[in-house]
């Protein structure tokens, strides 16, 4: 079930899913935390009156500004016509699901067919002792293998691939076999036989431009563009506005101290923080956003960043 | 029915190329809700206001700021941010082959098929190339005012282009420090080897259904037929394990017996 829009803007960065997985008998307590960042940089929107902009939700029939709580789901069974459901029957309809991963089913890792991938989340123990976790990351990484299941977050099923790496175990929702299509449904033609000596030629291209994954290829070179503009506006003291700090604006939970991902994995999983937080904030501010930045571009980040080339398929 | 394409380009290979047309692979079959008023059950709209004065803000009025420290941003015109936009081309360069695996899985984003735009022939015998050289190229292209990276890759045959991630939201593994605690013991992990073990069988995305989608679908005609849905309570299958070992030993002994009773 997806919402075609979110009354609640996630603020910080906080866990969505706390559950438990399960592998025979054993449970193992789990917070569910992104591990992706958002794509590029969150431009502010501001007013002709130089205010910043807000959204708010109105009735479309009466104009009625509403609350969060005047807002519900509903569902369209004929044009115009809704079905109003709430988060507790939707919970209500596979509760076990919406609180357990039970893992029936281990797979070799490298069995699973990249476009089935989707999203990737880390899993952070939740309970009182990590031991089950420790032991589950342990043995899967060694052996390569994935758990599969599906579970239940925010209204809607997922497959998903338990690995584990590092030590860490991550989730990586899957897309169902239903959501994928085939080159049938697509309408491409059958695969005719080739002929060899054209297969060649693009045998002899392949080779000659053979080489090792190169990270850099993986920037985003528009936000760099941007960063640019910005550094350059800001040292020319060009088009600066002060706008007012807004309650509820900040991306970090911790009460309006910048929060990366980064650091609230890492306090999370039971380490410390990344040190030198605070000289990569202040690098970072020079051309980055005030708030959200300072892992997601630092240079710390970039080579966090890196690819691993990692042979799956040994 | 065939699908519609949604965008024509050239797949630049060395000196090659090879004309497509570019398919979503992915049909999202989620339930869709909207948002309502609470009262009167109609959709809600967005709206955007001035936090300062509340008053509803026209979108084509809206500007662009970037945000820097202590409340400053850098106002952003329209036509400065218009000229950081890749230009739009026909080209998908490829830049390099890479060997299965190398691009982890965390990168791939969204799988798309290529079909043959016109010469067919070159179509098929570059994915018949990727297929024996057991490669994937590295793709950029741009569609639409964005700039992508994706991998190039061969299925069944076809071509098909995935889209990757940028290395900006990738947070490494090794990026972070696994949980620390007193050492395993062999037994354990032996144990827990097994269990994996026994669990052990191929991958078949199709014995996974999401099954919710319909009790969803259930529910709202549970409901528009007046009727009341019934409430489950979850109960815990098992408690929370206190100890690993035990936990471990029992799940083996309980596999062993469902094994011998066939």
């Amino acid at each position: 079930v997806a919402e075609e829009e979110d009354v609640e803007q996630p603020g910080g960065i906080r866990s969505f899913w706390t559950g438990t997985i399960t592998f025979g008998l054993v449970t193992v307590p789990v917070a569910l935390y992104t591990a992706t960042r958002p794509r590029g940089v969150a431009l502010k929107m501001i007013g002709p009156d130089e205010a910043p902009v807000r959204r708010r939700y109105v009735c479309s029939k009466d104009g009625k500004v509403l609350d969060a709580d005047e807002i519900v789901r509903g569902y369209e069974i004929e044009k115009g016509k809704f079905v109003v459901v709430t988060d507790d029957e939707l919970e209500a309809i596979e509760p076990r699901k919406s609180r357990e991963i039970d893992l029936r089913l281990f797979v070799d890792a490298d069995q699973i067919d990249p476009m089935y991938f989707e999203r990737a989340y880390f899993l952070v123990p939740a309970g009182g002792t990590n031991k089950a976790y420790r032991l589950l990351a342990e043995v899967m990484e060694k052996k390569k293998q994935a758990g599969i299941a599906t579970f239940v977050m925010r209204a809607k099923e997922y497959m998903v691939a338990i690995l584990a790496e590092n030590g860490i175990l991550r989730a990586e929702t899957l897309r169902f076999a239903d959501e994928l299509r085939k080159p049938d449904d697509v309408g491409l033609p059958k695969v005719p036989k080739v002929a060899a000596g054209d297969v060649k030629k693009f045998e002899t291209q392949i080779a000659k431009n053979a080489k090792k994954v190169n990270l850099r290829e993986f920037l985003d070179d528009y936000t760099e563009r941007l960063e640019k503009l910005v550094a350059q506006k800001e040292r020319k003291k060009e088009d600066i506005v002060r706008a007012p700090e807004e309650p509820g604006d900040d991306e970090g939970a911790g009460g309006g101290e910048v929060v990366d991902l980064l650091a609230v994995l890492s306090r999370s999983l039971g380490g410390k923080p990344p040190a030198k937080r605070a000289s990569a904030r202040s690098s970072a501010a020079k051309a980055r956003p005030a708030k959200r930045a300072p892992a997601r571009r630092a240079s710390g980040a970039r080579k966090a960043a890196r690819p691993k080339a990692r042979s799956r398929r040994s | 029915m065939a699908a519609r394409a949604i965008w024509k380009g050239v797949v630049h290979i060395g000196t090659l190329e090879v004309p497509v047309k570019l398919y979503s692979a992915v049909q999202d079959r989620s339930v869709r809700f909207r948002l309502l008023h609470k009262t009167d059950k109609q959709p809600v709209k967005q709206q955007l206001i001035s936090s300062d004065t509340d008053e509803a803000i026209e979108y084509a009025s809206v500007k662009k700021a970037f945000p820097l420290t202590r409340g400053r941003l850098v106002m952003l015109e329209k036509e400065e941010l218009e000229k950081l936009e890749p230009k739009d081309t026909r080209d998908i360069e490829i830049t390099r082959f890479v060997g299965y695996g190398a691009i982890d899985h965390r990168w791939y984003e969204r799988a798309y098929y290529l079909g043959p735009d016109g010469n067919a022939k070159a179509y098929f015998a570059a994915a018949a190339a990727l297929e024996r050289k057991k490669k994937e190229g590295v793709a950029r292209w741009v569609m639409r005012d964005r700039s992508y990276v994706g991998a190039l890759r061969a299925e069944d045959g076809y071509l098909m282009l995935i889209t990757l991630r940028h290395a900006e939201e990738i947070i490494a593994a090794d990026a972070l420090k696994p949980p620390a605690g007193r050492p395993l013991q062999a037994r354990e992990i032996q144990m827990a080897a097994q269990l994996l073990e026994a669990l052990h069988a191929d991958f078949d995305p199709t014995q996974f259904r999401d099954e919710y989608r319909d009790r969803v679908m259930e529910l709202v005609e549970t409901k528009a037929a007046g009727r009341k849905p019934k409430v489950v309570k979850f109960r815990p299958r098992v408690k929370e394990t206190d100890d690993v070992t035990d936990a471990l030993a029992a799940s083996l002994a309980g596999m062993k017996k469902k094994a011998a009773r066939g």
